[in-house]
């Protein structure tokens, strides 16, 4: 069926047991809505030097938006701010990729469970809720940080 | 009427010939993924339309099309022949007192937001300035409040709201608060899009009357459910659009009284609306064409008057006869759904056919995408009625909508496609 290409077990996993959850302390905090479905994310990032210490968030949406979350929570924390945003940038490729991409499973790991999401133009921006509140929230942090050393 | 999906119903009386009407209908003969045919309960977003109205937009296109109002060339005349026919259907099937009280519009938004323009650029008695206040619903559709917030922004008026009761009606207790000697227009809802809501109009405009305010009706989920008549709803305008009653989209319709018409402003300027325009000033038609600037949606109207032949046809009572049996039986056996909670009246009592619920804590997109994979259609998220999802607490639902169309089994399937919903995240 054509719908397990979408709710993959590996997403339903996360959306039933998310990775993370809750606001945790943060240099920076954002808010980001889908205005079409009301999906809402406020989203914390803690960075320790270049490294993603933390991202912490409380969420309410849609499995797809939920397990994305999660899924960016166990994928970036620990790695660098680099690392982060190379991943980040590689599943948003994959999410715009119309149900034509794979995505590079060693980069993505879970991630790649989200291919067939690609292919729901009204589903992908749920799939991108997180790592677009991510991405803003890391750009503050690092601008209200000292330059980084390294 | 085609008999249920294996439960243990009694088929309902009272219904449309549906196997009938399901002909005119071409798209509900579509099948989806691999062969499920389609249900389509997404009639609150827009309707379906049958092959009489396409059949008139095409015979418009294909044999009268031009410009109306201007030209002496026999298609000018046929196409504002046809244009203005369109308008007296109107009139006739909301019981106007006269066509020229008819203004046509693109949608309903654009009718609701002509009204609120036309109140800020009016003379008094009808200007809403610092002084004034306006009142609305807590369950109005976006297009419902956004146009009061933009007026009372720029006027400073104050805008005021009916608040819910938890069973999805309005809270009229403090009425007598509300609209008072300073309310210069009331306006809201007859039918809630999000709850299917029936409002109680004769109360509203009790009051309104009394402390001399307008009153505004958004009739665009009454109009193509059950009789509407203007002037036993005794309003000073009603507002609607034609793409949910069967027409196509780019049609709506802005009654108004005439003397209303005569008095206040109006909003876009262009041709067609003037009487004569020099370098110094203009004049104006007089109304429907005052409110009607630029080349109107002639098609789209001559769509719409070929919709209300055919809902005049079939019998604006009986189509509402129908929805409500339909409607009972599904807030009934949507009940039976464990963890199902309906958004609005649990009961068919002065209801439409949209029936908004949740299911658990499992989130609409996702009930509707599962839905989908059956083939059924339905809305899912805040419906445009945002403040109404905030004030029961949730983010979203997911919204079931009937029309003359729909039947039993679809609601059975309805239900059985829940049932698997709940599988599928459980």
């Amino acid at each position: 069926m054509k719908l397990d290409s979408m709710y993959q077990e590996i997403i339903l996993d996360h959306y039933r047991n998310p990775h993370g959850k809750g606001l945790r302390d943060g240099d920076a905090e954002v808010h980001h809505v889908n205005p079409t479905c009301g999906d809402e994310i406020t989203l914390r990032v803690r960075l320790d030097g270049a490294v993603v210490a933390d991202i912490s968030y409380e969420s309410q949406g849609c499995s797809i938006s939920q397990a994305s979350a999660s899924v960016l929570n166990e994928l970036v924390v620990g790695r660098t701010v680099g690392d982060g945003q190379a991943i980040q940038e590689a599943f948003l490729a994959l999410m715009q990729s119309k149900g034509q991409g794979e995505g590079d499973e060693e980069l993505l790991e879970d991630a790649v469970a989200f291919a067939g999401v690609s292919k729901y133009p009204a589903r992908v921006k749920c799939a991108l809720l997180s790592w677009m509140a991510w991405k803003d929230a890391t750009a503050k942090a690092l601008a209200g940080q000292p330059v980084a050393n390294d | 009427m085609t008999t249920t999906s294996g439960s243990a119903f009694t088929a309902l009386t009272g219904l449309l010939d549906t196997d009938a009407i399901r002909k005119d209908f071409p798209i509900l003969q579509r099948v989806l993924h691999d062969g499920k045919p389609l249900i389509y309960l997404d009639n609150a977003a827009t309707s379906q339309k049958p092959r009489q109205v396409l059949d008139a937009l095409n015979a418009y296109y294909e044999q009268h099309n031009s410009n109306v109002h201007r030209g002496v060339h026999v298609l000018a005349e046929e196409a504002t022949a046809l244009y203005e026919g369109a308008r007296d259907k109107v009139a006739a099937f909301i019981n106007a007192p006269s066509r020229d009280e008819v203004i046509f519009t693109k949608n309903a938004s654009e009718s609701l937001n002509l009204v609120a323009n036309m109140l800020g650029w009016a003379d008094e008695p009808y200007r809403v300035d610092a002084d004034a206040e306006i009142v609305i619903t807590e369950m109005e559709h976006h297009s419902n409040i956004v146009p009061w917030q933009l007026l009372s922004q720029r006027t400073g008026a104050k805008l005021k709201w009916f608040g819910l009761t938890d069973d999805g009606r309005l809270d009229l207790s403090n009425i007598n608060e509300l609209i008072t000697e300073k309310t210069k227009i009331v306006s809201f809802t007859l039918v809630s899009n999000l709850m299917g809501t029936i409002n109680p109009v004769e109360t509203i405009v009790r009051r309104a009357q009394d402390v001399g305010a307008l009153v505004l009706i958004d009739a665009s989920q009454a109009a193509p459910h059950m009789v509407l008549d203007v002037q036993a709803l005794e309003a000073d305008f009603v507002a609607f659009t034609g793409h949910k009653m069967l027409a196509p989209t780019g049609i709506g319709v802005l009654w108004g009284r005439q003397e209303l018409l005569e008095d206040l402003p109006p909003f876009l300027g262009g041709g067609e609306m003037i009487e004569t325009v020099t370098m110094g000033s203009s004049t104006y038609a007089p109304a429907p064409h005052k409110f009607e600037a630029g080349t109107p949606p002639i098609a789209q109207a001559v769509g719409l008057g070929a919709a209300i032949d055919y809902l005049a046809n079939v019998g604006m009572d009986k189509i509402a006869a129908h929805e409500h049996a339909i409607t009972e039986y599904a807030v009934a056996r949507l009940q039976e759904v464990p963890d199902l909670r309906i958004i609005g009246p649990r009961t068919a009592v002065d209801r439409g056919a949209a029936i908004s619920f949740v299911l658990g804590d499992i989130h609409p997109h996702d009930v509707g995408q599962v839905l989908d994979e059956q083939g059924i259609a339905v809305r899912v998220g805040h419906h445009c009625a945002r403040p109404v999802c905030l004030r029961y607490g949730i983010p979203a639902t997911t919204r079931a909508s009937f029309y003359l169309y729909n039947t039993q089994s679809e609601v059975d399937q309805l239900i059985d496609g829940l049932h698997h919903v709940r599988n599928f995240f459980g």
